[in-house]
């Protein structure tokens, strides 16, 4: 484990021990079972964030993404009717298209990964309204999916379903990051692009990889939402999501400028998103304040981060000096 | 032995440029060869076409017989040609080992796992056959620049290098470390493998090649065996003509102390004080190892750090610098160290660099007067000679020895009181740096107070009229021109006084001199 995530770790257990503390409702039983639900469904979109922010990118449509694949899943399974396995593969597969389309984007016509998401946040966004006519999707009267129902919203021993999916997505996320290859190769392109390229890497495939990872997770992710949510209105459906995703990601110790970050950071940082939304609600803190919590949380976080990196840089930078001064002396005399 | 790696005729053009001419070239197992030219004389481009980055105009590459016209990246790998780059592409996010295998790491058999098993032990075999002092877990974040040096080379022999091409490897090296180099390419060479030695060094040239190349305008000016490899002889055939001595002495005696500096201590080295004084017209040496706090002492005279401690004169008037706009309106002005990254912007024309930090002169409307600008540029690119098409170049498109001058002449155009240059012609060919110190006399002759930090011995022995040498964050001793020497200097950077260097003298492992 990064000595980052143990900070992060510890944070984390100090606020929810002071949430706890403060109101024991925090730790009832129904309460971590919610808060637990919604970590699972920002999880998966904070984990494919995450991988592409080691690239150096950012994915800005995600929350548009939400909104749009939500609309079209509810649309197959009542319009169409369509059998709903059926219809969480094509919706899995639409947000891997999605995210093939933003590398092709990004990596051939070497366009900037701010633009190209932004512009598809507004695009997704706007097809999602007109497709509805701006109305609200939802199931009709009295239909039921009772396997997928229980897939994602269902909850066993109080464990929601959303959550026992996030964790076996990170778990996966986490070996291809840490362990595998392609892992590697990710951390080095995210570092110096060209210097991988020259070691015989595939830099383009690496990083037009991480936007269909999290292009297919947003999909799955869409699902798990429409599902909780059970009706969308795309105007405001999963708004500022793809925030709350970069939020979990550079909280979890991911550097915007790209080579940085571990999977287990990216859970910490999730969940310590969700406790502070929890932490709102439970101390009575006016709710109009939630931002403003989640922003100076952050804030101080990164600072304290960034202090903690430059002290232990300054204290190597000290010892390597010392060293290098009794290492010279004798064999630099001739 | 039979040169198994043969380059022949090999001609480059780039638009409107011929980079090389009919260059040949052949290397054999196990030798050294040194690769000398003025920057702009076609080593890169020589070495982009090895590498499998450029493409010959005309020309064939034969490898153990086999003619080709060009080599992609992937088969000059294959045939064992590998580079040590001056900028070390190395990735810091990683540790030792993951770099030497990057992009070809063991796998495992199932799901492409990293093998990190099979991976160091991979390494630590090539680690051990060089000697080096740290593990293949150690993050690369940790390693010094030499150990860093070390790491690509240990790459360079996992790829079963036939030739390793160096490329200025010794350019931040302090000088333990450039023994060290020297011992391990040595090695190298014992085991057959060749090594192209590209440096502006050269006495380490001198030192290690078993022969020389010189470049000169992407053509073959000379080549040197055995003894005839000499300084004298280098440098003719780099330039073309003899390089008259590098001191000038001062136009007139040094005057009144310009600044002087007591008990200043930097963040570096809280514990050391340093005391000095420069005086008007001289230029004073600052030498010293690298990692002496030379760099934290300009930083701390151009307000970039705060001192923690002392006192700054200037003029006999004491001052307090806080930040580098308060150092600039007391007329200090400082040359870095790292030209691309802190002294230009390299997007930026010669007009925007040269302007850059005097822009409101050239806006006495409150608009910025782009004539009066150009014009500012123009005489200095006279003044200074900087090759250019126009004042409307690109920085970044420059040779360094004229990118130095742009960042000469962006703190001439504002009248120097002081002026202090760290390591000022670091990667300059032979012929800028010369001009870059006829430029130094000429400001200190007409009054400015010059400061030269340099690790070039050759540069801080040849140019200054004093020098200072520190060593672990303090002065530890002044010399005179008549006491200049390499060695004077050398004991004094490493904290010895003369005597005790003689007593180690002897004792010591691992000298080869």
């Amino acid at each position: 484990m990064l000595k980052k995530d143990l900070g992060l770790l510890i944070l984390l257990i100090v606020v929810a021990g002071i949430v706890a503390f403060l109101n024991p409702r925090f730790i009832s039983p129904i309460n971590l079972s919610n808060t637990a639900n919604l970590v699972g469904l920002f999880g998966l979109i904070s984990v494919g964030q995450g991988f592409v922010i080691i690239t150096s990118g950012i994915d800005l449509s995600v929350g548009s993404i939400l909104a749009l694949l939500g609309v079209i899943f509810i649309d197959l399974l009542t319009t169409y009717q369509m059998n709903w396995a059926l219809a969480v593969l094509v919706i899995v597969l639409a947000g891997t298209v999605l995210g093939w389309i933003h590398g092709f984007l990004i990596t051939k016509l070497k366009m900037q990964p701010f633009i190209v998401t932004l512009c598809g946040l507004l695009l997704y966004r706007g097809i999602a309204r007109w497709y509805t006519d701006d109305g609200t999707a939802g199931f009709a009267f009295g239909q039921s999916f009772p396997t997928l129902e229980w897939l994602t919203t269902g909850r066993v021993y109080g464990v929601p379903l959303t959550f026992v999916a996030f964790v076996l997505v990170a778990i996966v996320m986490g070996v291809v990051l840490h362990r595998s290859v392609f892992g590697r190769h990710l951390f080095a392109v995210g570092r110096n692009e060209e210097a991988a390229r020259y070691s015989g890497i595939r830099s383009e495939r690496v990083i037009a990889a991480t936007y269909i990872i999290l292009g297919a997770l947003s999909g799955l992710s869409a699902i798990y939402f429409a599902m909780y949510t059970r009706s969308i209105s795309p105007a405001s459906h999963g708004t500022f999501y793809e925030l709350y995703a970069i939020a979990a990601a550079v909280l979890g110790g991911c550097s915007l400028r790209g080579g940085e970050g571990s999977v287990f950071g990216i859970v910490l940082g999730t969940i310590l998103l969700q406790v502070l939304q929890n932490l709102v609600n439970l101390l009575g803190i006016p709710s109009s304040l939630n931002f403003a919590v989640m922003g100076a949380v952050i804030l101080i976080g990164v600072l304290a981060d960034q202090q903690l990196v430059k002290y232990r840089n300054a204290r190597a930078a000290a010892r390597a000096r010392s060293a290098l001064a009794t290492g010279d002396k004798a064999p630099a005399v001739q | 032995m039979e040169p198994f790696l043969e380059l022949e005729g090999i001609s480059k053009t780039y638009p409107g440029v011929q980079a090389l001419s009919d260059v040949s070239l052949s290397v054999a197992p196990g030798e050294v060869i040194g690769l000398i030219g003025e920057n702009g004389a076609g080593k890169s481009t020589l070495m982009k076409i090895l590498g499998g980055v450029a493409e010959a105009t005309t020309g064939t590459i034969r490898i153990d017989g086999e003619s080709r016209k060009a080599l992609t990246v992937g088969e000059a790998s294959a045939a064992g040609i590998a580079f040590v780059h001056q900028e070390l592409n190395l990735f810091d996010n990683l540790d030792a080992a993951a770099n030497v295998f990057i992009g070809r790491e063991p796998k495992t058999p199932f799901f492409r796992l990293v093998d990190r098993k099979r991976l160091k032990a991979a390494v630590q075999p090539l680690m051990d056959r060089l000697g080096v002092d740290f593990s293949p877990s150690t993050p690369v974040v940790e390693l010094s620049i030499a150990q860093r040096q070390l790491l690509e080379i240990i790459k360079a022999l996992s790829l079963d290098a036939r030739v390793v091409i160096m490329d200025e490897p010794t350019s931040s090296l302090t000088v333990s470390e450039t023994r060290r180099l020297l011992s391990v390419i040595d090695e190298l060479k014992k085991n057959g493998v060749a090594i192209i030695f590209i440096s502006h060094r050269l006495n380490e040239v001198t030192e290690c090649a078993d022969r020389v190349v010189v470049l000169r305008d992407g053509r073959i000016s000379g080549r040197l065996r055995g003894d005839d490899i000499t300084h004298d002889a280098m440098i003719r055939l780099m330039i073309g003509r003899d390089l008259k001595a590098l001191y000038t002495p001062p136009a007139a005696p040094p005057g009144e102390a310009m600044l002087e500096l007591s008990g200043l201590r930097t963040s570096a080295f809280p514990d050391s004080a340093v005391d000095l004084v420069l005086h008007r017209g001289e230029i004073l040496g600052l030498a010293g190892l690298i990692g002496a706090g030379r760099t934290e002492l300009a930083r701390a005279l151009f307000g970039i750090d705060r001192p923690l401690g002392g006192t700054v004169r200037l003029e006999g008037r004491e001052i307090v610098v806080n930040s580098p706009s308060e150092a600039i309106a007391e007329g200090i002005y400082l040359i870095p160290e790292d030209r691309k990254q802190s002294s230009l912007i390299l997007e930026d024309t010669i007009t925007a660099n040269i302007s850059l930090a005097n822009i409101r002169a050239f806006a006495p409307s409150g608009f910025v007067d782009s004539a009066l600008e150009e014009k500012n540029a123009m005489v200095q690119c006279r003044a200074l000679r900087i090759k250019a098409p126009n004042v409307s170049t690109p920085a970044g498109s420059l040779s360094g020895g004229n990118q130095q001058k742009v960042v000469l002449g962006k703190w001439l155009s504002m009248k120097p009181r002081i002026l202090i240059f760290d390591e000022p012609t670091r990667g300059i060919d032979v012929g800028s740096k010369n001009e870059i110190y006829t430029l130094m006399r000429g400001l200190a002759d007409s009054g400015v107070g010059v400061l030269m930090i340099s690790s070039d011995m050759e540069e801080v022995v040849g140019v200054s009229d004093r020098m200072a040498v520190m060593h672990e964050g303090s002065v530890a001793g002044i010399l005179s021109r008549d006491r200049f020497s390499e060695e004077a200097v050398m004991q004094l950077a490493v904290g010895h006084s003369g005597v005790e260097a003689h007593t180690t003298r002897g004792t010591t492992p691992g000298i080869t001199h």
